[in-house]
């Protein structure tokens, strides 16, 4: 069972890790305020596709990886990001059947509530961002969602 | 797209619930983020995580780095002759200056001897590299190739040729986070070169801006004006080059003028920087000590400085007033805890200012230190026996020259 379990993880793994690098990745300056939550992305959809590799364990590290990578206070992405994924789960049968552009639209939302979480706990620790631009990422993934949920698709169907 | 097979097990039965489940990782995050902010003990934990981090980090920023070093090597003759041309006649030109410096250094450490001041002395530097990761787009902050095995600890002053470009927030063992003067989170203490009037300049999350918040409006500043650190946070050592004023507005409706200035170091472009060890060094006094009539020159050259600032007439402590005036230099002790008071409420004022919280109980324990004191020695003294007590009642910049070496060892061994 657990070697079952551990060759399920082998592509989630794989893809955090991508995530990981393009979420650190040098972008253009345009383009880098519209930088889409790679790695929101892929919790969100390992949290549907396979809630029980995935899940609320996932969210959190991933989370906390997130923290650290950004400097910001420890906890902060955790906490967003386990919100969403347990929203996500919560809706896991649904959203499978969804059409791709109705998953788009739940998508979107999930990604402006942690957007907010994130801009709520910005503004309790003290480091306020108050421009409307932090709310492109939402709209920008919310796009990309059909696109990465193909490709992580493929690499689901594999194993 | 959707796939089913791989949810074999029955629905019911999977152990807890996924709102219980979610309600102790929720308070999982929000504990930590409660520790973390309060207190330092996950300092420990960072620098594992940046462990991990950093070889993420040096895979990201590693085309770029590639591309730097093929652009080196396939660089052309003339290029690089051109390049040497140049870089010899900067160097010839330093090298004038630099015969200057020698005979005036020499001079200010005669004049500080004289006054029993101590220096700050950037003492060493180290070239680090700004890695090619982007972090948060609203907040300057950036990674270094450099961390707490080179001797990197936090609150280390950054240099780059032009200027003061920040500080290290957080040092990790092979990198470290530095905080860019322009974060609208960085405040930094600085005097304006021309007349000595002390300030403070805050980030103003724009690159080529840093906001002089505040001064009222008839202080003396103009369009020009080169901003220096003033080395009364401790962590920057004195008289580097910050920012040039740009633009100031005086206009007479308003209690504070605003002022805006240009930060000297080339925040956008640089890609190395220099990281300083700063020595605080106490200069032993090379004649007989200065008779007490000397020393207060020094506070009359502050006075009008001090008598600008807006948190003046709030910050002046309530001790101070009701000290008996019977010592023997009156004019200096009433006016030496204004100097750290002038810092105190305005950096209360951005809680994050140089992120320094050393800074903050500094005054308060020096404060008392040198009100106890005139209270038990009678007025009548003999001269030796002053001084040790006016180095006592020197201003907190200079002061703690035990306390700042401390902060190097300190951090590393985590």
């Amino acid at each position: 069972m657990s070697r079952h379990l551990a060759l399920h993880r082998l592509p989630m793994i794989i893809t955090v890790i991508i995530g990981l690098v393009l979420t650190i990745v040098p972008l253009p300056e345009w383009f880098e305020i519209g930088r889409p939550d790679f790695l929101v992305l892929i919790v969100l959809y390992w949290s549907t596709m396979n809630p029980r590799v995935g899940g609320l364990t996932l969210a959190f590290l991933v989370g906390l990886m997130l923290d650290a990578f950004t400097g910001v206070v420890l906890g902060q992405h955790a906490l967003a990001l386990c919100l969403v994924a347990a929203i996500a789960i919560k809706l896991h049968l649904r959203m499978r059947v969804f059409p791709i552009l109705h998953q788009a639209m739940t998508i979107f939302w999930l990604l402006v509530l942690y957007e907010f979480v994130l801009f709520w706990t910005d503004g309790g620790t003290g480091h306020a961002v108050t421009t409307w631009m932090r709310w492109i990422p939402a709209l920008v993934g919310a796009v990309l969602w059909p696109i990465v949920a193909g490709l992580l698709g493929r690499a689901y169907q594999r194993t | 797209m959707a796939a089913f097979h791989s949810d074999t097990r029955p629905i019911l039965g999977r152990g807890p619930s996924i709102l219980l489940r979610f309600v102790f990782f929720a308070l999982l995050a929000i504990g930590l983020m409660w520790v973390d902010q309060r207190h330092r003990w996950l300092e420990s934990v960072r620098y594992g995580i940046s462990w991990v981090a950093y070889p993420f980090q040096a895979l990201v920023s590693s085309p770029g780095a590639a591309w730097d070093w093929l652009t080196e090597s396939f660089s052309t003759r003339e290029r690089l002759q051109r390049e040497n041309a140049d870089l010899q006649a900067r160097l010839r030109e330093a090298d004038l200056r630099m015969m200057r410096f020698e005979a005036l250094e020499q001079e200010n450490i005669r004049l500080r001897a004289m006054r029993e001041a101590t220096a700050s002395i950037a003492e060493r530097a180290m070239v680090a590299e700004i890695m090619r990761v982007d972090l948060n787009p609203f907040r300057h902050r950036v990674i270094l190739n450099k961390g707490a095995r080179n001797g990197v600890f936090k609150g280390q002053p950054l240099l780059d040729a032009k200027g003061v470009f920040g500080q290290i927030t957080r040092a990790g063992p092979f990198s470290a986070e530095a905080i860019l003067i322009s974060d609208s989170e960085h405040a930094i203490p600085v005097q304006v070169n021309r007349n000595g009037l002390r300030t403070i300049a805050v980030g103003t999350g724009d690159l080529s801006r840093l906001s002089v918040p505040y001064l009222p409006i008839n202080a003396d500043i103009r369009t020009g004006d080169l901003l220096v650190t003033s080395g009364l946070d401790e962590i920057f050592p004195a008289g580097y080059p910050v920012a040039v004023v740009t633009e100031v507005d005086q206009s007479p409706g308003q209690t504070l003028a605003s002022i805006s200035a240009r930060p000297a170091a080339a925040l956008d472009r640089d890609r190395e920087v220099l990281l300083v060890w700063v020595k605080e060094k106490l200069i032993e006094p090379v004649d007989a000590p200065a008779p007490p009539g000397v020393t207060p020159g020094r506070p009359a050259a502050q006075a009008p400085a001090q008598t600008q600032t807006p948190a003046r007439a709030s910050g002046a402590p309530a001790g101070a007033p009701t000290r008996p005036a019977t010592t023997t230099t009156p004019v200096r002790t009433p006016s030496q805890p204004r100097v750290s008071e002038e810092t105190r409420p305005r950096e209360e004022q951005r809680p994050a200012a140089a992120e320094a919280p050393a800074t903050q109980p500094a005054p308060q324990t020096q404060e008392q230190q040198d009100q106890t004191p005139p209270d038990q020695t009678p007025p009548d003294q003999t001269p030796p026996e002053q001084t040790p007590r006016e180095q006592s009642s020197a201003p907190p910049q200079e002061e703690p020259a035990e306390e700042a070496p401390p902060e190097p060892t300190e951090v590393p061994p985590q």
